[in-house]
């Protein structure tokens, strides 16, 4: 028996559950914050042992397992998470609910650990990351309504549409199943909770609610392998029609978070579309577009968020004159904002190039969606920095630029964005088997067969 | 002598291939020396970012000269630079594959275009290092410029439309944001943004082009796309012939003419060129006097079979060149700046080029497109130096220079158009900006009105007038 015989996984979700019981004891925010930050770092570092367990063929658990869809994915979610807490100013650790943020943290760890055989604790995972975001909101006597009417029809479909598949109507369950993950992907019309969750929960809990995609991971391991072609084509049409129309609504907001809700529901919606065609360069196309996106926008979340915490709430209807103030949180918010519409040498530029490439062989009409959707998005995220850094200098009596613990996290997940572009094989590669590996999971349901080589240029 | 020549020949295939890389590979490496200093808060001194600039073009200009002699003494019409493959899924013709190759191109059209560039940018960097000496932008302006040269370099030798597009996008951000680059006052930002949505939609059309091009050969190499078939010299540019029937042809001309149009200022988006011009003068000069205006032009030269293919494509190349030159003729005449004057100056002569372009001439545009970016470039560097001079002259008269008045109701009329750009900024606003606008801003407050509805709180107020959009609106 090795280290990487020991059940990893299970340690990776009992972490910040054990971390979010230990802070609770903590009264003073500074300390528990370090706290905090230790069992998510120490989370973080685990997340990667049951990777390599699984690359070195050691079986995993009955309940908890990784496999190459979910492992990337849970040291993904458990780094947001980390440089979430890094990147909290400490003035902001006291309205920061730290124990809070470790059990959500907890929850969708679990989510992503929870092995491929034992969906109901995948279930029961989706339904308790639910509830964070929930309490927050009561705690702060802020409106819940809108936000519980959505979790809550979330909630019902997916119990129902698993119940469904449990007793043997698959048809029925996988149409449940796909509504549920249209309702926590945010696919219009029922996209208002997460306008609304942004504009009244803190900007963490929001990101971290919604950067990990949590509602594709669902499609992707309840729904995509006994959905019916139809729903699927459906569920595309839908999600296109969002992607669209939310890049539309991006364009116009005056309001920072509600640009940022508009620009993440895009995006989720970009990545349904990959699932939906159900080809392998489509699939390996959207799992590296979801990669690129939680990183993106999680460093563009990051990025927003620090400059929230200087100015309080963010208008794009002027302009704020914040560049000089801090170039590399401007440099930042472009940077990681341009990455997720898939501007050049960033990782998300591979992943729309895959993306397109396999929609136009299923439908050209798609190939243009997708392309209007990324033109809207850019116009969206420039006039955003222009609105937020550009203007008349803003003069502040003190010092105002970004912090080492700002920039370790804005540049970390940067670092990430741009490596990954430049170099993408070894993403492209890992995701490719993960997406054979979902294929087949649909019956060993083959691709459709192409009629010519996918080239993009010459051989 | 003899030796040495042949030794170039018998070698000039592995040295072409290490002397192309160093022309694109040096501008990348100027990003990535710029930009992460940039990055890491330590950007470099004044002295250290000119060294660096004038080291990176001036050797990749020595490079793709290099190249060019190779080509000459090996008389081959055609160097092909393979990266590889950037990205590949699958090999087998059983499975699906896809694979993304890097590939550049020197041939008759690139060289002289690189070489172009790489002349325009190097000496601009020059200009600029002084110009720009303890401008409190000066980093980030060099930042911006490594990042166009690179987007130039790239676009320039592209082999396949997604290099293309690569170096295509490079190119847009870079200029969008040296358009604002005074970024403390409104109108700079303000057409930075104008300058940046004509570019996606610019970019929209391209990135189309290259999936319905995809959709119909299966692959968006550009030699496929122009008939070129490897070592046969006779079909290198500008001799191949597009593979596309004339439909097929239409379709993806018409997505490149688009994309051409929104790069080159051309009608209806002229409007963003003289607004471009709120940018230092060094940027002016070469991104938009001399380069990027002419970057919708190489892109029609670059893939003139597909045009070629189609007389239709043909004729409206022509007509959209020759009325964006009768445009930008007649605007430019009542322009006060000089700056204003000089891009609608440089608009007539990119609007004949692409006329040229349509005829089916080659090596006519590119002449001319060569010649007319070297004379913009001088033109604009020179334009504060003729303003002081004007003055002197002025001065020198004790007055001004006495100016042509009166005329009919058509020069009236004319007049007044010239003077409001012919429209075309209206036009597009009233049009396509503003229902667009009008449109998601209602959809905004009824997605308000619906939320505050489920939440069982009274509905807020209205959002406030004053939102950028209208403010965009404002002539520059």
């Amino acid at each position: 028996m090795t280290l990487l015989h020991l059940p990893w996984a299970e340690i990776c979700v009992a972490l910040p559950l054990v971390g979010a019981a230990v802070v609770g004891l903590v009264r003073d925010p500074v300390v528990a914050g370090r706290w905090t930050l230790g069992f998510s770092a120490t989370a973080f570092a685990c997340s990667f042992l049951p990777w390599l367990a699984l690359a070195d063929g050691v079986p995993g658990g009955a309940f908890f397992a990784v496999d190459g869809l979910s492992a990337p994915f849970l040291s993904l979610v458990a780094l947001l998470h980390m440089l979430v807490v890094l990147a909290t100013p400490r003035v902001k650790l006291n309205r920061m609910s730290l124990g809070g943020h470790l059990m959500a943290e907890g929850f969708r760890l679990g989510t992503f650990a929870a092995a491929p055989g034992a969906p109901g604790l995948l279930v029961l995972f989706l339904v308790l990351g639910t509830l964070p975001p929930f309490f927050e909101l009561r705690g702060r006597d802020l409106p819940t309504r809108v936000y519980t009417v959505h979790m809550g029809l979330f909630v019902a479909l997916l119990a129902a549409g698993w119940l469904a598949v449990g007793v043997g109507l698959p048809g029925t369950g996988s149409v449940l199943l796909l509504l549920a993950v249209l309702v926590r992907s945010g696919a219009v019309p029922a996209h208002l909770w997460i306008a609304d969750l942004f504009e009244n929960a803190t900007f963490g809990t929001a990101l971290l609610f919604v950067a990990p995609l949590a509602g594709v991971y669902t499609a992707l391991r309840l729904a995509l392998p006994i959905a019916p072609e139809w729903a699927l084509q459906w569920i595309g049409a839908v999600s296109l029609a969002t992607a669209v129309y939310a890049a539309a609504m991006a364009t116009v907001q005056s309001d920072a978070r509600r640009f940022f809700s508009y620009l993440f529901l895009s995006h989720a919606s970009l990545v349904l579309i990959g699932l939906e065609l159900h080809t392998v360069i489509s699939l390996t196309g959207a799992l590296f577009l979801w990669a690129s996106v939680a990183i993106s926008l999680g460093g563009l979340g990051i990025t927003l968020r620090a400059v929230e915490a200087r100015h309080g709430r963010l208008r794009l209807d002027g302009y704020g004159g914040l560049y000089d103030e801090s170039p590399t949180l401007a440099v930042g918010f472009l940077l990681t904002g341009l990455g997720s519409v898939g501007f050049p040498g960033t990782l998300g530029f591979v992943a729309a190039e895959l993306l397109v490439d396999g929609a136009i062989e299923a439908n050209p009409l798609v190939g243009v969606g997708l392309a209007v959707a990324a033109g809207l998005n850019g116009i969206a995220i420039v006039r955003a920095y222009l609105a937020l850094f550009t203007g008349a200098r803003h003069a502040s009596p003190v010092p105002m630029g970004i912090t080492p613990r700002e920039r370790f996290a804005v540049l970390t997940l940067a670092a990430i964005l741009l490596g990954g572009g430049l170099v993408p094989q070894p993403g492209v590669t890992s995701f490719r088997s993960a997406a054979g590996a979902v294929l087949q999971s649909r019956g060993g349901d083959a691709p459709p067969a192409h009629g010519h080589a996918h080239t993009r240029g010459g051989e | 002598m003899p030796d040495l020549y042949a030794s170039l020949i018998a070698h000039h295939s592995s040295l072409s291939a290490y002397l192309g890389a160093a022309v694109v590979a040096l501008p990348a490496a100027l990003v990535a020396v710029l930009g992460v200093a940039s990055l890491a808060g330590r950007p470099l001194s004044e002295r250290a970012t000119a060294r660096a600039t004038s080291a990176a073009t001036g050797f990749a200009l020595l490079a793709a000269v290099g190249t060019f002699v190779l080509m000459l003494a090996a008389d081959s019409r055609h160097v092909v630079i393979g990266f590889g493959e950037w990205v590949h899924i699958g090999h087998g013709d059983d499975e699906p594959h896809y694979h993304f190759a890097v590939k550049f191109v020197f041939d008759r059209l690139s060289v002289p275009f690189v070489a172009l560039s790489l002349v325009l940018c190097g000496t601009i960097g020059a200009f600029a290092h002084r110009y720009m000496h303890r401008e409190p932008g000066y980093n980030r302006f060099f930042v911006l410029y490594a990042f166009f040269t690179a987007g130039m370099v790239t676009t320039a030798l592209a082999g396949t439309i997604e290099t293309l597009f690569l170096g295509w996008e490079l190119v847009g951000l870079s200029s969008a944001l040296l358009v604002g680059f005074f970024h403390d006052r409104p109108a700079p930002v303000r057409n930075a943004l104008r300058v940046w949505v004509v570019y996606r939609v610019s970019d929209a059309a391209l990135l189309l082009a290259a999936v319905v091009l995809h959709h119909l050969s299966g692959e968006g190499d550009l030699d496929r796309l122009t008939g070129y078939h490897e070592g046969v010299d006779s079909e290198a540019w500008p001799f191949g012939r597009c593979p596309l029937t004339e439909v097929q042809a239409l379709l993806v001309g018409a997505l490149l003419l688009v994309a051409a149009a929104g790069k080159s200022a051309l009608v209806p988006f002229s409007g963003w060129l003289p607004r471009a011009m709120e940018g230092p003068t060094p940027s002016s000069a070469v991104f938009y006097g001399a380069l990027s205006v002419h970057l919708g032009a190489y892109l029609l030269l670059r893939t003139g079979p597909v045009f070629d293919a189609s007389l239709v494509l043909s004729a409206a190349v022509v007509a959209l060149g020759l009325t964006t030159a009768a445009y930008a003729a007649l605007v430019g005449r009542v322009q006060t700046d000089i700056k204003s004057a000089l891009s609608f100056a440089s608009l007539t002569q990119v609007g004949l080029i692409v006329a040229e372009i349509g005829l089916g001439w080659r090596y006519i545009p590119l002449v001319h497109l060569l010649g007319h970016a070297c004379l913009r470039t001088l033109q604009f560097v020179r334009a504060p130096s003729v303003i002081r001079d004007h003055h002197g002259i002025e001065n020198a008269l004790g007055g001004r220079a006495a100016r042509t008045a009166g005329g009919g109701r058509l020069r009236a009329r004319l007049y007044r158009f010239a003077l409001e750009r012919g429209h075309l900024d209206a036009l597009l606003d009233r049009f396509v900006a503003d229902p667009f606008v009008r449109l998601f801003r209602a959809c905004t407050a009824l997605e308000k009105r619906w939320t505050d509805a489920i939440a069982g709180r009274a509905p807020r107020p209205a959002a406030p007038a004053s939102e950028p959009a209208e403010k965009f609106k404002q002539p520059a």
